[in-house]
């Protein structure tokens, strides 16, 4: 698709020392490939923190009654579990890391629009970050209510909700200025050639989810700030004490954390779209129909926000409407599984460690959208809402979707981005529980939410014992797979072995750069000349 | 619904939609799953080493675009439909108020009678009338397939008909505070006679008591307290605004302080940021029940919930607390 040459092995890799080096080179570097790995840095950091916290609760699951902690500390690990998982991993995840990494590469750019904005928003995320562990350890508690601070409680609770807020409010903006950065570069700087359907379809999917951050998240910024103005003025806006009304608080809520369901999903389906042609050999199936089934994603998760709200008692006509408009923003999610699915019929496949948890999403999302289906039927969710089935569903999205897809997106990635190669017979080993261990995990909550147990509960009654201790065993095989999966990279980083160019025979842009790739990405910017996965130019059938 | 009995008139429409999407949805994961392992196998690099680009079908993506979209409505208007049926209460029901505050429910019958668990006749439509003193919590029968959040200034409405006899947990489904997983309740379906029999009960004896006694030693794990007959009635107080949820009476250390010696003694308190030592009197306790905000006794969480007590109640209260033993440290 380019006329440009391998960059030469000579060039000096954005990895080399720069400058004076130090520290201060990579936390004060504008290169959006240096941005893109502190941000991994960080992002599997607070990972790890937000694991860590999910395997206490599981622990103190394992009997009925304290385990090993008092109800006050289990309510603080969820929010705070809750918070970590959402706003620092799940929502910048594939943006910020591989966003950042690839945006430009992929579109024949040296860099995004605003490389100075791009090293700010990772300097909001820090303080977000910063922000939001302090608040565990400061003032009166960690928060107590939930990652979805609903009021009243979070008006009148004596936790630390105010820093948890302002820490998610700080995060916010970060978020709006990589969106603001990704639009525009998506727009200003494609390389000469590069239409619009020529764009990689990770670009198009970074391209619909920058709108969703830039309309949909000072939403939640006002949002997040009046919740802290009533706390510390008492303005009423959501306190039914003072007149206030505490739905509304809900609508502004979702109104902006539901588009950010999509913010999650959708570039992690643009990377497996990446991936699945590569190891299939052959163009994507139906190229069109992906890249505007984003944008549809993109325009209808904008307008089925109270699907959150159907047991809130807001009325009939508005669960009516929401719960149609649910049914319809389930098309384009089940169009790219065809798609996907399409893609691999006489293909030639090679079943690569990316490939084989690329294919894994794939089941793990389905299975996630299928049980979000069940919950926009009105009757059926009055049963499941605000229940572990509505637990289990969304880590069957947000980990079995955009989790994997992460671990796709890392494995396929990785050679490129610190040019070394990992075990590829480890990160397959790893595969075996972490897929187990999902499954007998989350599976159990689904189960757990048909029979009833409510979701944030610290004890359980008896009858629901047996799913826990399935659950909880099921959590310490996944978390084997992670141990795995992680320590297999941390190794290839130190000792792997030297990754070639092009790894797999992918086709895009990124693959024609050393590995890792040169400061600058193209010696010359390349001229495009046809479409993206372009892999049997001449033989269609 | 696995391992849950149907236990009402709803319990039914809700699990037929359920029956329905699961099996729509095991066809399509089954399906795409064979369609991937299938493909993986047969298109294998080693079995097909000459790819073909195909570049998309009109007519299959039209396929895979509106058979979905038409199964979807399908299943939306199932879901609405058997929905509606729950929001009409027939006119013969029985109203109950229920009212939840941190941590715990009350029911109120048309007769005036006040209880902590729900009892329903047989086959006799029941409509809930819901209220809650102070944040959001959530009513949720499981068995019932029933539920509605109980939002603050507001009054929702539910309506079954018990159709199973017997005792089924009621639960908390919003996160309400500290107590959350223990604002449980039960509700207790009996024979229209039975119930007649506890309804129309004029005898004290009977009022008072729950007509099930103990329904089953698991129906409340959490620290739900006995009170013996001839106890004093300060004591009921603290009984029925929930307080002793959180505080003992006899030493013992709670989610919150315990009341036992704490009068006069000198406790370290956390104001704002500062912590000092104060006299616990009757001005510092009436403070703490009717806004705990002001200082919070070190070493506690802070999530004591403002309680809206008489000036004779409150007297009673710091009178009682007076009377109990002497100092625990902690």
């Amino acid at each position: 698709m380019s006329q440009h040459e391998p960059a030469g092995a000579d060039a000096r890799s954005y990895l080399d020392r720069q400058g004076a080096g130090g520290l201060w080179s990579w936390i004060g570097s504008v290169d959006h490939k240096r941005i893109g790995v502190l941000y991994l840095t960080l992002m599997v950091t607070m990972f790890w923190v937000a694991v860590t916290i999910g395997i206490l609760m599981r622990i103190e699951q394992w009997t009925a009654g304290p385990t090993i902690m008092q109800p006050a500390t289990y309510n603080g690990l969820f929010t705070v579990h809750g918070v970590i998982m959402i706003f620092m991993f799940v929502v910048p995840g594939l943006p910020a890391v591989f966003g950042n990494f690839f945006l430009p590469i992929l579109i024949g750019a040296g860099d995004v629009s605003f490389p100075r904005v791009n090293l700010a928003s990772w300097w909001f995320f820090v303080t977000g970050a910063l922000l939001a562990v302090l608040s565990l350890f400061t003032g009166s508690g960690a928060p107590d209510t939930g990652w979805t601070f609903y009021a009243p409680y979070s008006l009148r609770t004596g936790t630390n909700v105010s820093l948890a807020v302002f820490a998610a409010f700080v995060l916010g903006m970060s978020s709006i200025l990589t969106g603001i950065n990704f639009i525009t570069t998506v727009h200003r700087l494609r390389a000469p050639g590069m239409t619009w359907h020529r764009m990689p379809l990770f670009v198009w999917a970074l391209y619909a989810t920058g709108w969703i951050q830039v309309i949909a998240t000072p939403i939640i910024g006002i949002t997040l700030l009046l919740v802290i103005a009533e706390r510390f003025f008492g303005i009423g806006v959501f306190d039914p004490a003072k007149g206030g009304d505490p739905l509304l608080y809900q609508h502004l809520f979702w109104i902006y954390s539901h588009p950010a369901v999509y913010v999650m999903i959708v570039p992690a389906m643009g990377a497996i779209t990446e991936i699945i042609p590569t190891f299939a050999r052959r163009t994507i199936f139906g190229y069109k129909a992906i890249a505007y089934s984003s944008l549809a994603i993109a325009a209808f998760g904008s307008i089925v926000w109270a699907h959150h709200m159907f047991t809130s008692g807001m009325g009939e006509a508005a669960n009516l409407v929401f719960s149609l408009f649910t049914f319809i923003v389930a098309v384009p999610s089940a169009i790219k599984v065809f798609n996907w699915t399409a893609t691999l019929y006489r293909g030639s496949i090679e079943l690569a460690p990316p490939m084989l948890y690329a294919l894994t999403f794939i089941f793990l999302f389905s299975l996630g959208g299928l049980t979000g289906v069940m919950q926009g039927a009105l009757a059926l969710n009055v049963h499941l809402h605000d229940t572990y089935f509505i637990v289990g569903h969304f880590h069957y999205v947000m980990f079995g979707g955009t989790g994997f897809a992460f671990f796709a997106a890392l494995l396929y990635w990785f050679p490129k981005m610190f040019g070394r190669m990992y075990c590829r017979a480890t990160a397959v080993v790893a595969w075996v529980p972490l897929f187990v261990g999902f499954n007998l995990f989350y599976f159990s909550m689904l189960v757990l939410g048909l029979m009833g147990m409510p979701r944030r509960y610290f004890d359980h009654l008896p009858q629901f014992h047996t799913g826990h201790s399935v659950a909880t065993v099921g959590a310490f095989v996944l978390v084997l797979g992670l141990a795995i999966f992680f320590g297999n990279l941390v190794k290839a980083l130190f000792r792997g072995e030297r990754a070639p160019a092009d790894p797999w025979g992918g086709r895009t842009l990124e693959w024609t750069l050393s590995s890792p790739p040169p400061v600058e990405n193209f010696a010359a910017i390349p001229t495009i000349t046809g479409g993206p996965y372009a892999y049997n130019p001449g033989r269609k059938a | 619904m696995p391992f849950l009995e149907q236990a009402s008139s709803v319990s039914q429409s809700v699990d037929s939609v359920f029956l329905f999407i699961f099996a729509v949805s095991v066809a399509f994961l089954l399906a795409i799953t064979f369609a991937i392992v299938y493909f993986v196998i047969r298109y294998s690099r080693s079995r097909n080493p000459e790819p073909v680009d195909i570049e998309g079908n009109f007519w299959l993506e039209l396929v895979w675009t509106v058979v979905p979209l038409g199964l979807f409505l399908v299943m939306f208007t199932f879901g609405w439909t058997n929905y509606r049926q729950l929001k009409d209460p027939p006119r013969d029901s029985m109203v109950v108020e229920v009212t939840g505050k941190q941590w715990a429910w009350s029911f109120k019958y048309p007769s005036g009678r006040q209880t902590s668990e729900l009892y329903v006749a047989l086959g006799r439509p029941v409509r809930l009338e819901l209220k809650s003193s102070d944040v959001i919590h959530g009513f949720f029968i499981p068995a019932f397939r029933l539920k509605l959040d109980v939002v603050p200034g507001a009054t929702g409405s539910l309506w079954f008909t018990p159709l199973l006899l017997g005792s089924f947990d009621i639960q908390c489904s919003v996160i309400c505070g500290v107590n959350h997983s223990y604002m449980l309740s039960k509700v207790h379906v009996m024979p229209e006679a039975d119930f007649k029999t506890w309804y129309f009960s004029r005898d004290d004896a009977m009022r008072h008591k729950d007509p099930v006694p103990a329904a089953s030693p698991s129906a409340s794990p959490g620290p739900r307290p006995t009170v013996a007959p001839d106890e004093p009635p300060a004591l009921a107080m603290l009984k029925r605004h929930d307080c002793l949820e959180c505080h003992s009476v006899d030493g013992k250390t709670g989610v919150g302080p315990t009341f036992k010696g704490l009068f006069g003694s000198v406790q370290e308190f956390v104001v704002g940021e500062a912590t000092t030592k104060t006299l616990v009197d009757e001005t510092v306790l009436i403070q703490g029940i009717t806004d705990p905000g002001v200082r919070l006794m070190k070493g506690y969480p802070p999530v004591m919930p403002k309680r809206e007590l008489s000036r004779q109640e409150l007297v009673a209260i710091v009178t009682y607390l007076e009377s109990l033993g002497t100092v625990p440290k902690r």
